[in-house]
């Protein structure tokens, strides 16, 4: 089976499409249409280039290029993590925290899906491994950055109640205990939930484009249970090194609770 | 004998703030709203930065771990929070056989939710709360500010014969002179940096 292939003059109808959407905002003034046309426009700029980036990566499929180009998905997705917590730990911590448990996470999960489980040849062979890893880091970002947010937020405004505890002796772990159970329960529900809707609500989208691009609906199926699988993995781990690593900053070596760390954004 | 001694301590706007507090001994600090009397406290019980030297039966506060030295010098603060929602689930197994009938409880009130206590109900808790942990001293932040006049009488009779039974060594911040005259060993007041004796002419 063939993919048809899509002419760039056919994309220019679905634009159109979207142009007649923001024109009846405007008229309706529904105040979207200017950050609707702003997005579009990203989409199809942001697409494109990612694109050119894949076709030369795929055709030099040299290590390092793969490698900087996770690294550079990475400090992306760190980024992003850092702008999602309305309260943030103060300096490098914000960034190094959410950064890190990524890393940690994302990375073992994705090496370890790619080396054991799919094994193509060489194991980094682009086709994979940067989907892959796309797919790992855009869920893991989300789950350590509610986290996260949940964490501070949660910290900030229970600040009489954890120091109560910490008064009565309780360590700085006995008085973030259902904090602590929070924040995680914020960042694994999101892949709980696409988990167990799956197939049923919904058709997830990398086995669409699978389909889409001709593969037997049977062995997109399977790409889509390992992915949803490692992703959850990889989202609960990374938001439990998050969480242990934000928790332990929000105290010093006297468990006091150091809220002075925290900065609004 | 001295039990809490605080060797030029310095937090906030305070500065050598020097004290001994013998076991069983009640020394109330007064002074004016925002002068620094809870966070002198909280230095205490080590929840803030603080310069000089605290120590507890001459073992230093930073020679053991903060949650360690907390479970031994417990502090009471004067807006008292629970976590839980029945009351029981914020008191160890055994806390509800011994519950003092100075405190005017029911014995069922380990069952109660925690929203149906009044601001007086959760106060007297949050002090048997601390007592039941059986720490060598007390800090106390306006222990009676949200009771009436009776209750307050009884609750401190209850507390002193504890603290005088179980040699508790404490500091009580107060700013009635009534309730300092009933209750001190003796009485100190902030002015501007100072902590300074007050002489027991009132």
């Amino acid at each position: 089976m063939e993919v048809i292939d899509l002419a760039w003059w056919k994309l220019g109808l679905a634009a159109l499409l979207v142009l007649a959407l923001a024109a009846t905002g405007y008229v309706a003034r529904l105040g979207i249409t200017r950050s609707l046309l702003i997005a579009a426009t990203r989409t199809v700029i942001q697409l494109a280039l990612i694109g050119l980036v894949l076709e030369a990566l795929f055709a030099s499929s040299a290590f390092y290029w793969v490698a900087l180009l996770a690294l550079v998905m990475l400090l992306a997705a760190g980024r992003e993590v850092m702008a999602r917590q309305a309260r943030r730990l103060q300096g490098w911590w914000a960034f190094g925290i959410g950064t890190s448990a990524m890393f940690v996470s994302s990375f073992t999960v994705t090496v370890l899906a790619l080396t054991v489980i799919i094994g193509p040849e060489p194991w980094y062979a682009p086709q994979y491994a940067i989907p892959l890893l796309g797919m790992m880091l855009g869920n893991t970002m989300t789950g350590v950055s509610l986290a996260l947010d949940r964490l501070n937020e949660s910290v900030w405004h229970q600040r009489a109640v954890i120091e109560n505890r910490l008064m009565l002796g309780q360590t700085w772990q006995q008085a973030l205990e259902d904090i602590r159970r929070d924040a995680m329960r914020s960042g694994m529900m999101p892949s709980i939930n696409a988990m167990a809707a799956a197939g049923i609500v919904s058709l997830p989208g990398m086995m669409t484009g699978q389909i889409l691009a001709g593969s037997p609906p049977s062995v997109a199926v399977k790409y889509q249970i390992l992915v949803m699988l490692i992703i959850t993995v990889g989202t609960g781990f990374g938001a439990l090194m998050a969480v242990s690593w934000g928790g332990c900053r929000l105290f010093d070596e006297r468990e006091r609770l150091r809220l002075d760390r925290l900065v609004r954004h | 004998m001295t039990h809490l001694l605080l060797e030029n301590v310095s937090v906030g706007d305070l500065s050598d703030v020097s004290l001994a507090v013998a076991a069983g001994q009640v020394i109330c600090l007064s002074g004016p709203s925002g002068s620094g009397k809870s966070r002198l406290l909280r230095a205490v019980a080590d929840l803030e930065p603080h310069g000089g030297v605290i120590s507890l039966a001459g073992a230093n506060q930073q020679s053991m771990p903060a949650h360690q030295w907390r479970s031994r010098v417990a502090m009471v603060p004067s807006d008292s929070q629970w976590w839980f929602d029945e009351v029981g689930g914020h008191f160890p197994d055994k806390g509800n056989e011994r519950l003092p009938s100075a405190l005017g409880f029911p014995p069922d009130v380990m069952e109660w939710s925690v929203s149906r206590l009044s601001s007086g109900e959760r106060q007297r808790l949050a002090l048997w709360r601390a007592l039941v942990l059986q720490p060598e001293a007390l800090l106390l932040d306006e222990p009676t500010a949200n009771l009436d006049g009776r209750t307050t009488e009884t609750v401190e009779r209850w507390l002193l014969e504890e603290i005088r039974q179980r040699q508790i060594a404490t500091l009580w911040v107060a700013h009635e002179p009534a309730q300092i005259h009933r209750v001190a060993d003796a009485h100190y007041q902030i002015h501007g940096t100072r902590l300074e004796p007050v002489n027991g002419s009132d």
